[in-house]
């Protein structure tokens, strides 16, 4: 599925990742994790070509690091980033028309449409109200719905919780879950430990843009602690 | 669409046509003339107010219409409706090739160059004074000014044609921005990162909006050339980029009537202060100030506070 090798990145002279490696598998939650300014965020960008990187990042064999931003998406990656950047002045009706627009298969958008409609039927409430007047939680699931939209095969999520109370939290693990369970790979950048222990099937931690250590479900709960360490708190 | 939104459009439309009919002399021809001019800034509009992109050389498509028709209209002696098309063809072709250069730049740097463009086609038509009569601009002549036996030059038809013309753009528009092409356009200029993110190649997708921009801006152009009969570079000059600019801002940015109610405001507004002082740039002036501040989204913007669905 997801394979990163090598992966460097940076803000013209200023290089925030360097030699970075990193997988996500099909029917997976795959959770990064790094204290503020790790480089979590920029390597999400770094999969979805908007920053200037060196290494190979690969989707099923393709290189999307040799694609313009706007083909990614086209190849199964669906971005949710961090401060959800709806657009504002649409209805959740239009949002989500937008996201379909640009699903490889137009003939698939009603069934698509409903499919995504039914994952957060509050938004199928909520059709005609503008994005920018939902409370934050809605905007988190309007937000996550348009990724789906593309019917990705990756799901990247950016910081999905942060800010949000715990009724909606619950909703957004439980939609990753079903992802999972429908066989996407889901790639989490998050910061709290406890809303990853019992959603991870693998965690990457990163500090000063590199790899510090890595965890699958069975050792996580051991190493809970080193977990803690990397991330000071 | 709903049926509300309908109802406002057809019947701006069936009320301008009424107009045709009760409307003194005077007004009659001024009403005319805003509808050519309405639909200059509703090709502005579709650029500026659904697109994000804001230009300074809108001028420059217009006054590719007018001349584009006028030229061929004075020397190759063509009829009304090829010098319209060829007006249509140059505005077209133009903002095609300008889009092209120009989009490889944003923001501000996207308003120098349209600019620096325009200014470039200003001073074109001064250098090639031979062709185009330079600063002193031409008549169009009488002949190219007859649809059969209709004359463009005689008030009913020069109202009824800049009300249809108004009429097919304000109903295109609608279609347009209600359409996918129009929704992605508007998430271009609310977010054009996160639009290139949902797959969409922004790029091509603001170079057709530009195109159509363009084009309708030179259709505006060809008209007003065949309905008013008169081609001058004062109309490539930057005033009427910035024209373009403030009816579409007055009258309400990524609203499908605002360029009209803008452009029929600063009209009137400009008319009645002459009449009132020789500082009528004044009074606009503070007007305008006064219009900023306490209505930012302009006169329809200002409506879509209540009526939230306007498009």
């Amino acid at each position: 599925m997801l394979k990163i090798e090598a992966l460097s990145a940076g803000y013209g002279q200023a290089m925030v990742l360097r030699d970075v490696a990193l997988e996500a598998q099909a029917g997976e939650i795959t959770v990064l994790m790094g204290r503020n300014g790790a480089g979590k965020t920029t390597l999400m960008k770094s999969i979805m070509g908007l920053v200037k990187a060196s290494g190979t990042v690969t989707l099923d064999g393709v290189a999307l690091t040799a694609l313009p931003p706007h083909q990614v998406p086209r190849h199964g990656v669906g971005y949710v980033p961090q401060g959800r950047r709806l657009f504002s002045e649409l209805t959740v009706a239009q949002n989500i028309e937008i996201g379909l627009g640009a699903a490889p298969d137009a003939r698939s958008h009603g069934a698509l449409r409903a499919e995504v409609l039914a994952l957060f039927p509050r938004l199928a409430e909520r059709m005609d109200q503008r994005a920018g007047t939902l409370s934050g939680g809605e905007q988190q699931m309007l937000a996550t719905a348009r990724a789906l939209c593309v019917k990705p095969k990756l799901l990247l999520l950016d910081e999905p919780t942060e800010g949000l109370q715990p009724s909606m939290i619950e909703q957004i693990r439980q939609v990753m879950l079903a992802m999972r369970d429908k066989g996407l790979a889901v790639l989490l950048v998050e910061q709290r430990i406890d809303a990853v222990l019992g959603l991870a099937d693998r965690v990457f931690v990163i500090e000063n843009g590199r790899n510090a250590e890595s965890f699958t479900r069975s050792d996580l709960a051991a190493g809970e602690a080193r977990l803690r360490s990397h991330l000071g708190v | 669409m709903s049926r509300r939104d309908w109802s406002l459009h057809l019947g701006l439309v069936a009320l301008l046509f009424a107009l045709n009919w009760i409307l003194p002399a005077y007004h009659h021809g001024v009403v005319a003339r805003v509808m050519v001019l309405a639909v200059f800034a509703m090709g502005y509009n579709v650029a500026f107010g659904y697109t994000g992109l804001l230009s300074l050389g809108h001028a420059m498509y217009f006054a590719a219409g007018m001349y584009g028709t006028g030229l061929v209209a004075l020397h190759l002696e063509a009829g009304a409706i090829p010098a319209w098309f060829a007006g249509l063809g140059a505005g077209l072709l133009l903002a095609l090739v300008t889009g092209l250069l120009a989009l490889r730049t944003a923001g501000v740097s996207f308003m120098i160059v349209t600019l620096m463009f325009a200014q470039a086609f200003y001073l074109g038509i001064l250098y090639f004074g031979d062709i185009t009569h330079g600063d002193d601009g031409f008549v169009v002549p009488n002949a190219a000014r007859r649809v059969a036996e209709v004359a463009l030059s005689d008030a009913g038809p020069r109202y009824l044609i800049g009300w249809a013309l108004f009429s097919v753009t304000m109903i295109g528009t609608l279609w347009l921005v209600r359409a996918p092409f129009g929704r992605v356009l508007v998430a271009i200029r609310e977010n054009e990162d996160r639009a290139r993110l949902l797959g969409y190649d922004t790029g091509r997708r603001k170079l057709g909006a530009l195109v159509i921009s363009g084009g309708i801006s030179a259709g505006a152009g060809a008209a007003y050339a065949l309905l008013f009969g008169y081609v001058g570079a004062s109309f490539a000059g930057v005033q009427y980029s910035i024209f373009a600019l403030l009816w579409v801002l007055l009258g309400g940015a990524g609203t499908v009537i605002g360029p009209l109610v803008g452009t029929l405001f600063m009209y009137y507004l400009v008319d009645l202060s002459t009449e009132v002082t020789d500082a009528y740039m004044l009074i606009a002036g503070i007007v305008l100030i006064l219009l900023t501040l306490f209505m930012p989204r302009g006169i329809t913007g200002a409506l879509r506070q209540v009526w939230r669905d306007l498009p």
